[in-house]
């Protein structure tokens, strides 16, 4: 399949080490990266796989957060930098932190700038 | 002979939110529109006729704004079932227009391929597709319509001959009579969803040839409106504008209208005998109806402002800054807009809740609502700080009247959070709505449907007032004035009225919190609207009307009460329910009497335990 964004490329298998995995909800304004899952996956929910609620899942997919797209955080809130706005392709989405922790994407930059985890 | 019943051809516009499609529902229709409500739900049902080029006159109906069929808030379930055909009132569509907007093409072609179950021919139209020439973006349309099975066009709401090539499309769809079949939808799970995204996606890489993503206006007006100390400071402009025009631009036309009811009051007086009929007319009919037309002014500039807002784009944002403030109290972003609107009025801005998806978030915010300091208030809290309050400044620079007026507002505010808090914490304890929200583009507003939006609200408040809230006036005018005083009567007629007994029989009630018998008898008739309480407490201290009376009465009442029996009215104003119209309102927009109920008990013990809080303590600190 096809993405339009001509400025980026398509994360090369064995290289993913350079685009580190990072959850959308941890990111700071800047962090760029394309989506690699969301909703219910190992990556969001660890080996346990708990419960993934599956209507926010649903949601964000409609948004168009959808395995592939590119990402870019571009503003947070003032107050405890929630929620934050996000360019998803080209269109401009505001979600909370809670709500963008289901979304999990490769980093562009190989040591993005984040919050600290606040998951677990 | 029967004949046969002739029917409209019947379209239905579906889209994306934010996709131009009530613009372009306007240009199809023009005034021809008529908006009511889906019985049984509080959503607004937007329908319309126009004839077409080939002479057919087709209606139309403007489903709310949805990114799929699933029906999570009341909006969307409308839609869903209006397609359907599972809604009583709405016959399923013959076609479904399914409005894109050109310049973000992905969202709704993924819609378009949820609907291609539904079993209704459709009609693809790219709407704003200058905007998208604008900016560079070339699709091809011949493409788009052969991968998805339906005829696509162009379409510009805006401007002369926008809509020719739609409405050709729909004289051809009307020519092969078109019409819905039976329906094999059913919810997408994730999975599908992420399989029609794909497609979606692949046929947007095929189709549309968009220069690369671009630091558009959008953008940049963002990278400020969005910034954390800037955009709380426009937003504080913003707000303070609004203020500003809701309580200076409105000055004139209120007193324009309130001498109208007036004239029209000593008129009708003048003309008819003293007489039932004559007291119903002007005291019930036309001095109720006033008291609340007189707001009318203010709900259109705040509606005004509130459409302008939405229509440039702005109020997501705005949701966005206060997402976290007004989430402190569980509430929603969106909630912001309905609670600032209920600074007017508390019935426009409990009908704006339905911006608001989740029911529980809704709920609380109508609850809240009428905490907010409604300015039928204004006058309460005048006549009692200019009588009670010296007009003194303290340290020389804050006035001490505008003090008290102050804190009378932030009371509202604060105690609107904590209920809120409550509400949330102990009757709706669920999670919240997830906040997920498109911040749409920047748009130029346009100035006809934005005129269209206001009358459309005005229109809506006035028959309000023309129906429910006319029979509340009725009914506590009938409490005010039956039994009519008797041949040898001393005290003011109201004295001798069911309102009379009804406020003797409560005074002891409310000795504990300073009220006097006239107090008491005046809560009554100030069910109707709060400032009617300045009137009928005239009436009680038998003085006359017009401004010399209003003068005379703040003496009656500075002579008579003490001041903390006028500081415990001031805290029962912040809090009690004392608005029928508020009440029949949340009746209709919650259907269920539950809620109403419910609002009613917990502002009135609010209301009870701050004033006789405020009394006693005052009595206490006064000696």
């Amino acid at each position: 399949m096809t993405y339009q964004s001509p400025q980026q490329t398509e994360p090369l298998p064995g290289r993913e080490e350079a685009r580190p995995l990072v959850r959308l909800g941890r990111g700071r304004p800047g962090l760029r990266g394309i989506v690699m899952s969301v909703g219910n996956s190992k990556l969001v929910t660890g080996e346990a796989g708990r419960d993934f609620d599956l209507e926010l899942e649903k949601r964000l997919l409609e948004i168009g957060f959808v395995e592939g797209a590119h990402v870019e955080i571009l503003h947070e809130g003032f107050i405890g930098k929630d929620p934050i706005a996000v360019r998803v392709d080209n269109m401009s989405v505001a979600l909370g932190r809670r709500e963008a922790d289901a979304v999990v994407l490769a980093s562009e930059s190989p040591n993005p700038r984040l919050l600290p985890d606040r998951s677990r | 002979m029967l004949m046969k019943p002739v029917r409209d051809y019947r379209i239905a516009l579906i889209g994306n939110p934010n996709c131009g499609k009530t613009a372009l529902f306007n240009a199809l229709t023009g005034s021809q529109q008529k908006v009511a409500n889906y019985p049984g739900v509080t959503v607004e049902r937007k329908e319309g006729a126009f004839v077409s080029p080939a002479g057919v006159r087709i209606s139309v109906l403007d489903l709310p704004g949805t990114y799929s069929l699933r029906g999570r808030s009341p909006d969307e379930v409308v839609t869903r079932d209006a397609i359907l055909g599972a809604l009583d009132a709405v016959d399923r569509p013959d076609l479904l227009v399914c409005v894109a907007d050109a310049t973000n093409l992905r969202l709704m072609l993924r819609l378009v391929l949820e609907l291609k179950s539904v079993g209704i021919p459709m009609i693809l139209t790219l709407n704003m597709s200058d905007i998208a020439a604008h900016r560079g973006i070339v699709i091809d349309s011949g493409g788009l319509a052969r991968e998805l099975g339906i005829p696509v066009v162009n379409s510009v709401a805006v401007g002369h001959n926008g809509t020719t090539a739609l409405l050709g499309e729909i004289d051809r769809k009307v020519a092969e009579a078109a019409s819905a079949s039976a329906s094999n939808w059913s919810e997408q799970d994730s999975g599908e969803i992420r399989k029609a995204h794909h497609l979606a996606d692949s046929m947007v890489a095929r189709f549309v040839a968009a220069p690369a993503v671009s630091k558009d206006l959008t953008n940049r007006i963002d990278r400020i409106v969005l910034h954390p100390v800037f955009g709380i400071v426009i937003l504080l402009a913003v707000l303070f504008l609004i203020f500003q025009a809701v309580f200076t631009w409105a000055a004139v036309p209120m007193e324009m209208i309130s001498a109208a009811f007036d004239a029209l009051n000593t008129m009708v007086k003048s003309v008819l005998p003293d007489s039932m009929l004559s007291s119903l007319l002007t005291d019930g009919i036309i001095t109720g109806v006033g008291g609340v037309l007189v707001f009318l002014p203010q709900i259109v500039i705040l509606f005004f402002f509130i459409i302008l807002l939405e229509d440039l784009g702005y109020m997501a944002r705005a949701a966005f800054l206060m997402d976290r403030v007004v989430g402190g109290a569980g509430l929603h972003g969106r909630s912001f807009i309905p609670l600032l609107s209920s600074f007017a009025c508390a019935i426009p801005g409990i009908m704006a809740t339905r911006v608001i998806e989740n029911r529980r978030q809704r709920l609380a915010t109508i609850m809240v609502a009428p905490l907010m300091t409604c300015s039928a208030r204004i006058p309460v809290y005048t006549l009692i700080i200019g009588a009670f309050v010296p007009r003194q400044s303290i340290a020389g620079i804050v006035n001490l009247q505008g003090l008290v007026m102050f804190s009378l507002y932030l009371a509202g505010i604060v105690s609107a959070f904590v209920v809120a808090f409550l509400f949330r914490r102990l009757v709706w304890k669920g999670k919240s709505e997830p906040f997920i929200m498109e911040l749409p583009s920047y748009k130029r507003p346009m100035l006809r449907s934005l005129a269209m939006g206001v009358l459309q609200r005005a229109y809506i408040f006035v028959r309000r007032a023309g129906t429910i809230i006319l029979s509340m006036m009725v009914l506590i005018w009938f409490l005010s004035t039956v039994p009519g005083a008797p041949e040898a009567a001393t005290e003011p007629a109201i004295n001798y009225s069911f309102a009379g007994m009804i406020g003797h029989a409560l005074q002891p009630l409310l000795a504990p919190i300073g009220f006097n018998w006239q107090i008491s008898v005046a809560l009554i008739p100030g069910m109707a609207a709060r400032e009617v309480a300045v009137g009928a407490l005239a009436t009680v201290y038998a003085i006359g009307g017009g401004t010399s009376g209003e003068a005379g009465l703040a003496t009656a009442i500075a002579g008579q009460w003490s001041l903390a029996t006028a500081l415990s009215l001031l805290a029962w104003y912040v809090f009690a329910p004392q608005c029928a119209s508020t009440l029949v309102v949340v009746r209709r927009e919650t259907n269920s009497w539950q809620w109403p109920v419910l609002m009613f008990a917990y502002m009135l013990v609010l209301a009870y335990a701050a004033s006789f809080i405020v009394f006693q303590t005052a009595s206490y600190l006064g000696g």
